[in-house]
């Protein structure tokens, strides 16, 4: 990757623990401007603990965060939710509210962007369009629970995209779905991409998804990135710790 | 010295959790007065904790009343004092039965639906969502539902009190001692403010007890359904027991004012 590229999210010298259990132990990572940046690595090793530093749902110990140049230890509360309007982030099971139907969890975040969007007197054409960009227009009446899981991915995309983010965070956009629906939420995410413009980090432990929309690839092992390159450098590696990983 | 050192760790997470619960309320109070007021969400817990409460705050003051006149005829009946049946029944009613009993129903109905739902909302990381999508999940779930059960908590108090008066006045009429009206006048010219003031505000810290448990234990839900469970089952625990200490402080302090 080019250096040279405008650095979007960067990371320097990040640690987090949890009581005595070290997750993060000085990770330094960069993310460019409309970069697919994919983080592998095993199950605990603070992939998603990572990305959680990121949005302020976690703390880090030490270390230093920049978004879109704005140092995140820094921050006010208004600040903050300025920065959020900017920065997606899909969870690893959605979590659409509820109580909510489709329709309210899309409107739910544009009620605290107003200086971002101004008063949206009639948000259904937005709704809309987000519901749309994602293919699931006809479900903007239906409750949470009457979606596949797959279904409900992609309406908590749709809920990311409607604040318009510069950057999107996925929390392993495909685990539990098959292999079909998988591939769907991919391509998805390919096309988000494309079409906004978005620069991505992609925590996932599925080797097809990393492949298709990885631009490039950081292992996570020990808590520190422990390599990072493309796709193709990666899986012909001959180092046996990241062979493992790959399962050759 | 196992059993010492158990009893001691009991102790010192119980004052852990007093003082979690206080930090909980501080900060309840400081986000009830910042912008913006989530007043869609209030209404609707309003909905939630009043209406939907009112069928089993009925059936419970009903037969509260019964049960109340049933048993304490007998006995006054022992000492030729069955006319002071309405005076006793109203006060007793009035003063401490019809808001504790409120209030336990509704801290097994309300603070454990608060908790089950927000620790619901917390496993299924509904409540990380909305953090970042900038809105303010405590001021969203808590201020909402505590203000809402704080405020309802008085109505439903007043309603369950209202059903058991009439229970009792069924009793007293079936067995042809009083007409309604009769005995209606002799409950009312018996009551003073006095008597209802202390019931009100005692039901206003009930509601807020109930409320603030209930949100308290979902909030900090430990993962998993496991957790969500623990919660609820906790909220209801912890806000009956809440509600004891609460009843005890209130009438120890109203005896003090009214005696001085």
């Amino acid at each position: 990757m080019d250096n040279s590229r405008e650095t979007v999210v960067e990371i320097k010298n990040l640690y987090k623990s949890f009581g005595d259990h070290h997750v993060l132990n000085g990770v330094n990572l960069n993310l460019y401007k409309s970069e697919n940046l994919v983080v592998m690595g095993k199950s605990g090793t603070g992939k998603s603990v990572l990305i959680k530093c990121l949005v302020g749902l976690i703390t880090p110990d030490k270390g230093d965060v920049s978004i879109l140049g704005k140092k995140l230890n820094h921050l006010t509360t208004k600040d903050w939710d300025a920065l959020r309007s900017e920065v997606g982030f899909l969870f690893q099971g959605g979590a659409l509210y509820d109580s909510m139907s489709v329709r309210e969890n899309l409107e739910f975040p544009l009620r605290h962007h107003r200086e971002k969007f101004g008063v949206i007197k009639d948000t259904t054409p937005r709704v809309m369009a987000a519901l749309e960009s994602v293919g699931l227009a006809n479900t903007i009446d239906l409750m949470p629970k009457e979606l596949s899981g797959g279904m409900q991915k992609r309406v908590a995309l749709a809920r990311t995209l409607i604040l318009e983010p510069k950057i999107i965070l996925y929390d392993e956009p495909t685990t539990g779905l098959d292999p079909i629906t998988s591939r769907e939420i991919v391509e998805l995410i390919g096309k988000v991409q494309h079409t906004y413009g978005t620069s991505s980090i992609i925590i996932t432990h599925d080797i097809d998804c990393a492949k298709v929309i990885s631009d490039r690839v950081v292992l996570l092992l020990d808590g520190i990135n422990y390599t990072e390159g493309s796709f193709n450098d990666l899986y012909n590696a001959k180092d046996p710790r990241i062979a493992a990983f790959f399962k050759k | 010295m196992a059993y010492h050192f158990q009893t001691k760790t009991k102790l010192s997470s119980i004052f852990i959790e007093f003082g979690d619960l206080s930090y909980f309320a501080t900060r309840f109070f400081k986000e009830l007065f910042s912008f913006p007021f989530e007043k869609k969400e209030f209404l609707k817990q309003c909905y939630q904790v009043g209406n939907r409460s009112l069928q089993l705050v009925a059936i419970t003051g009903f037969i509260i009343g019964l049960v109340l006149t049933l048993q304490a005829r007998p006995v006054l009946e022992e000492f030729g004092a069955v006319s002071m049946m309405p005076n006793m029944v109203g006060i007793s009613i009035i003063r401490e039965l019809g808001p504790v009993i409120t209030a336990l129903v509704c801290a097994g109905r309300i603070a454990s639906g608060i908790g089950a739902e927000i620790g619901a909302m917390r496993v299924t990381e509904q409540i990380d969502a909305m953090e970042v999508s900038g809105t303010n999940p405590f001021k969203y779930l808590v201020v909402t539902r505590v203000l809402s059960t704080t405020l309802m908590m008085p109505m439903l108090v007043a309603f369950g009190d209202a059903l058991a008066l009439i229970g009792s006045a069924i009793i007293e009429n079936f067995n042809g001692d009083a007409s309604f009206m009769l005995y209606f006048n002799e409950i009312f010219s018996i009551l003073e403010f006095s008597d209802f003031i202390p019931a009100i505000i005692k039901s206003l810290f009930f509601g807020f007890a109930i409320g603030l448990v209930g949100c308290y234990k979902g909030f900090y839900c430990e993962k998993g359904t496991v957790g969500v469970g623990l919660a609820a089952n906790s909220a209801v625990v912890f806000a009956s027991l809440l509600l004891f200490f609460i009843d005890f402080v209130a009438v120890f302090m109203f005896n003090i004012f009214y005696t001085n």
